[in-house]
């Protein structure tokens, strides 16, 4: 097996630093594969678009260190992306900090365009290629999610496949939006990258379970495409929502701002009526809303940063009727 | 001049959040202005004070004309004014990329959704923007080509400058696109400056605003010192962009008439004062956006020029 870490894109920084954009790549010695034409088959595990979300850096060491195990199983390309936006990272921000943006809302970029959007570009260029890419996320620092793949209906007849052999616990096929056109999965996805979005856990936190979970999901997708010929753990049958209505989801807004006390966790299973948390003012100690389920299902998305607005998710819960 | 609370939510520790509006007139719903709606933008506040006081004094003087009502939104994020940052508090959402908004949704759908429902039905609405980047502008009205646009209406603000803008997929959650697809004429303006005053351009803003609502016989106001505007797309401004990153020396301002050849900046290595690079005006125009930071990144288009045409 041959390793190498390659910059991808690169630019000076005004004061005596350049940022470089990074993947480090996992091949086999041409010579030691069965078929050349896996050789050259790609897969792309990405993360850190956003900087507060961290749970990717542990699936990317982990998928490296399994590799490692059996060198002589890897039979195409590991590309493994673990910082698009260093910035973020090294700062504990969302976005990109010195300029305040989304860079999940900046793809395709532009060659021709400003620092970010060099990056951008750059990195769609070196996506080229790729047979498969996961793009990994956390939610964010408010909510925790179970495992899961989200796929924009216009992408779900070819992704729905992939997710369900990536061994999620959800896969949530979502409507269109022309704002989401500026995404890195979409921009790959309508370039003919088959890319995959994963959401699980929490930001600024690792949650191992889901990172082993996701790194065994990989490798089941790397051996069904020929780039893995090792054994790979039995995968989990995820519930799958076709959900371009937005109709499969009770969405749990809070009514008042406050302090929300959860009492019930991701991944339960509540009955219409259950109370999922509280709503309360530590100032006066009283309970300003109790927050109970509106129907039964799956609570997939539960709040885990206790102070909200008026209006912040708490939750969201999966009606029973979706396919399986 | 009616002043009402538009929206408002309840803080837990912090006085409620609202956003305040000022009502001029009465009956149709004829013009709506809309100030800052990110923590940074205080001359879009500054410029809405300075109409909010002219129009008081306008309707005083029975200025307004019968059947008319303006309505001034100066600030529709004032939890981030406060607070000094740009996006919202808890978690750093956009306003402005929230709209037409949804009064179900996250706190940022629900203020965006709560001001849309008051401004939707407008027959001009006017919003004093601002740029991502730190600069400073030529004073300009933007509209963006959604098929609705009014570009003949545009002009009649008397500014230098209509900008036509190809919206991007985030520009179909802005304001000024929803408006122009719930049949509002929206335009933006941009003056100078976002987080400093800038009371010239600030003046030049109020005149055209008033001088506008003049045109479409919404009050009675004699403006000055209007210019011809010229319509101009926004896929042919010229952007200048530097090779290096450093300290950025400005030569030339936003405003400012330049020549092929003339310098417009200078990118200084931060460690030792050697010049890395002198930027040069690659065409005969006009400086459109000009950069203000004291540090400039790589490739960043640090002016925006409009040809001569």
């Amino acid at each position: 097996m041959i390793e190498e870490t390659i910059t991808i894109a690169q630019v000076n920084l005004p004061v005596d630093e350049e940022l470089k954009i990074a993947k480090h790549r996992m091949r086999p010695d041409v010579g030691s594969v069965k078929k050349l034409e896996e050789a050259h088959k790609r897969i792309g595990i990405v993360t850190g678009i956003h900087g507060d979300e961290l749970e990717g850096q542990y699936v990317c060491y982990e998928l490296a260190r399994r590799i490692r195990e059996t060198p002589e199983r890897l039979c195409g390309i590991v590309d493994i992306y673990p910082a698009m936006n260093p910035f973020g990272i090294d700062n504990i921000t969302r976005g990109i900090p010195a300029f305040d943006l989304d860079m999940n809302r900046l793809f395709p970029g532009n060659q021709d365009g400003d620092m970010n959007e060099y990056i951008a570009a750059e990195i769609i260029r070196d996506m080229e290629g790729t047979f498969l890419c996961l793009d990994i996320h956390a939610s964010n620092i408010f909510l925790t999610e179970v495992p899961q793949i989200r796929i924009n209906e216009l992408h779900r007849d070819i992704l729905v496949p992939f997710a369900k052999r990536s061994n999620v616990d959800l896969v949530w096929v979502h409507g269109a939006s022309t704002v989401l056109e500026s995404t890195f999965a979409y921009s790959l996805n309508d370039r003919g990258i088959h890319t995959l979005v994963v959401e699980m856990g929490v930001g600024m936190r690792i949650t191992r379970e889901y990172g082993d979970q996701l790194v065994d999901g990989i490798f089941a997708l790397m051996k069904d495409a020929g780039i893995w010929d090792g054994e790979v753990a039995p995968m989990r049958e995820p519930v799958v929502s076709y959900d371009e209505q937005a109709e499969d989801v009770y969405y749990l807004n809070a009514p008042v701002s406050g302090v929300f006390i959860k009492q019930m966790e991701h991944g339960s299973m509540v009955k219409e009526g259950d109370v999922l948390g509280q709503i309360v003012d530590p100032m006066s100690g009283k309970v300003l809303s109790e927050i109970t389920a509106p129907g039964d299902g799956w609570l997939f998305t539960v709040r885990e940063y206790p102070v909200v607005d008026e209006g912040s998710l708490m939750g969201r819960i999966l009606k029973p009727h979706t396919e399986t | 001049m009616r002043r009402e609370t538009i929206y408002e939510i309840k803080s837990l520790y912090r006085d409620d959040f609202r956003v305040t509006g000022f009502r001029f007139g009465s009956g149709e719903k004829a013009a709506c202005i809309m100030g800052s709606m990110r923590g940074n933008e205080y001359q879009q506040i500054y410029v809405c004070s300075q109409l909010v006081r002219k129009l008081k004094k306008l309707e005083e003087q029975g200025r307004i004309r019968a059947g008319k009502e303006i309505l001034i939104i100066p600030c529709g994020n004032p939890y981030s004014v406060n607070t000094k940052k740009r996006f919202w508090t808890i978690d750093n959402t956009d306003i402005n990329r929230m709209f037409p908004g949804y009064d179900l949704g996250e706190t940022t759908q629900r203020i965006a959704d709560g001001i849309f429902q008051e401004i939707k039905d407008y027959a001009c609405g006017i919003q004093f923007a601002s740029f991502y980047m730190p600069g400073d502008f030529v004073p300009q009205v933007r509209i963006m080509k959604t098929g609705k646009e009014n570009i003949e209406l545009a002009k009649k603000f008397g500014l230098p400058y209509v900008v036509v803008h190809d919206p991007r997929p985030f520009d179909t959650a802005t304001l000024n696109y929803n408006w122009q697809v719930w049949d509002t004429d929206a335009f933006s303006v941009y003056t100078t400056s976002t987080s400093a005053i800038d009371t010239k351009s600030a003046a030049q803003a109020v005149n055209a605003v008033l001088g506008f609502l003049s045109k479409q016989e919404i009050l009675d106001y004699a403006g000055f010192g209007e210019y011809e505007s010229r319509v101009v797309a926004s896929h042919d401004f010229i952007n200048v962009r530097m090779d290096y990153a450093g300290f950025f020396e400005r030569i030339v301002g936003a405003g400012e008439r330049v020549e092929e050849g003339d310098s417009l900046a200078r990118i200084v290595d931060p460690y030792t004062a050697t010049v890395r690079q002198t930027i040069t005006s690659p065409v005969d125009g006009m400086v459109a956006f000009a950069h203000s930071e004291a540090l400039a990144y790589q490739n960043t288009a640090v002016y925006k020029l409009i040809p001569e045409g």
